[in-house]
């Protein structure tokens, strides 16, 4: 492992019900996140190509920690997203060289498909900033009952030389789903959209 | 007896490598297991509430017993704490009712530990964070393991819920270096030394 990696938190959320109404079985989703140091804190690095290959690196170590917490196999995830958050030292640029290049092929490697597009959101902050992870069907981006999101946060990072990286992963969509649109009975998983 | 309704379980573990000093052999974990449920006595003044410490003890238990498989087994726990959120529609008072079921769940799953459980509590809306303390589990003077881990839940507690929280530790703060009583050096008696 190249990226130094301070800590690493998992976090696994069920929902039992909603608005009275019993979920059964109850909805799951995992995040899983590292704090890692900046290389590149504090100055301009034109080549990114070391964040890049960091990236590749926590995409299946982060989304192995996600499926482990919610004890499935990982095919048998439903949805996903990631998203990073760069301490105050760092640049956005630096988030998406994390994200976006490398990181999807060895999340799909762990889930075994993963025909849709990883959604993503990334952000600058301080210790304690709020990423809200997008989420969607991992197959087929149009399914609507998968849409979701997943807050996460850690009190003590990221440090002004810090950046935050999560993965998350579901093993169900959003609790009481009801407007429709594509349902995951229907997918054909081939293009990723539907 | 009320029924324990709940919305949501959040477990959250942290898996601590370094914070700037030489990294450790085996990193420090620590855990928080939190559970939003219905608060029975929201909205209104009810007088006779301590019936429901009991009600909670086997959420309690549960909680307890998912938190430390999560942490690898109740040998390696070393510290401990709990915390309440009330929701807008209750009272403090409400909160304290987790101090006997909470505490009573984690000494239960891990042997008869000696050490009061420290605690904290607040009234809140959602997304309120709260910073849950944490001590050693035999001697509440071991200085290395004075520690807290900050819960909260985006969306809860609603006004008429209560989040719950129990959090453990498997260690002393990662660079801890600030002396005092040492966990080499507890006796385990009295809970305090």
């Amino acid at each position: 492992m190249k990226a130094k990696i301070r800590k690493i938190v998992t976090v696994i959320e069920e929902t039992h019900s909603e608005m009275d109404r019993v979920v059964d079985p109850p909805t799951r989703r995992a995040a899983a996140i590292a704090v890692i140091e900046n290389p590149f804190a504090g100055r301009y690095v034109e080549d990114l190509q070391e964040l890049i290959d960091t990236g590749e690196e926590l995409g299946g170590l982060l989304t192995e920690y996600a499926v482990k917490a919610l004890g499935i196999e990982g095919p048998r995830a439903e949805s996903y997203g990631k998203a990073a958050a760069v301490g105050e030292n760092g640049e956005l640029e630096h988030a998406a060289a994390i994200l976006h290049p490398k990181l999807g092929s060895p999340v799909r490697k762990v889930l075994g498909k993963g025909a849709a597009l990883i959604p993503s959101s990334k952000k600058r902050g301080g210790p304690g900033v709020a990423l809200d992870i997008p989420l969607g069907h991992k197959d087929a981006a149009y399914v609507r009952s998968h849409f979701d999101g997943m807050e996460v946060r850690i009190a003590d990072a990221p440090r002004a030389n810090e950046i935050l990286v999560a993965v998350a992963v579901t093993d169900s969509g959003r609790p009481l789903p009801r407007v429709g649109g594509l349902t995951k009975d229907q997918i054909k998983g081939e293009d990723g959209l539907r | 007896m009320l029924e324990i309704e709940i919305r949501k379980r959040i477990l959250t573990m942290e898996e601590i490598f370094h914070e700037g000093g030489p990294p450790v052999k085996t990193p420090l974990r620590r855990g928080s297991i939190v559970a939003l449920i219905r608060n029975p006595f929201a909205g209104r003044y009810v007088e006779d509430i301590a019936g429901f410490m009991d009600d909670l003890k086997p959420l309690g238990l549960q909680m307890a017993q998912d938190l430390v498989a999560a942490l690898g087994g109740a040998k390696s726990i070393e510290g401990y704490g709990k915390g309440a959120i009330v929701g807008a529609a209750g009272e403090l008072e409400h909160g304290a009712l987790w101090h006997v079921p909470g505490g009573y769940a984690m000494r239960e799953i891990l042997g008869g530990a000696k050490a009061i459980v420290s605690s904290t509590k607040k009234v809140g809306g959602p997304g309120t964070r709260l910073d849950v303390p944490i001590t050693h589990i035999n001697a509440s003077y071991v200085r290395s393991h004075f520690d807290a881990m900050e819960i909260g839940i985006a969306d809860g507690p609603k006004a008429d819920e209560i989040a719950l929280a129990l959090v453990m530790t498997t260690g002393q703060r990662i660079h801890a270096r600030v002396g005092g009583l040492k966990a080499s050096e507890v006796k385990g008696e009295d809970g305090l030394r």
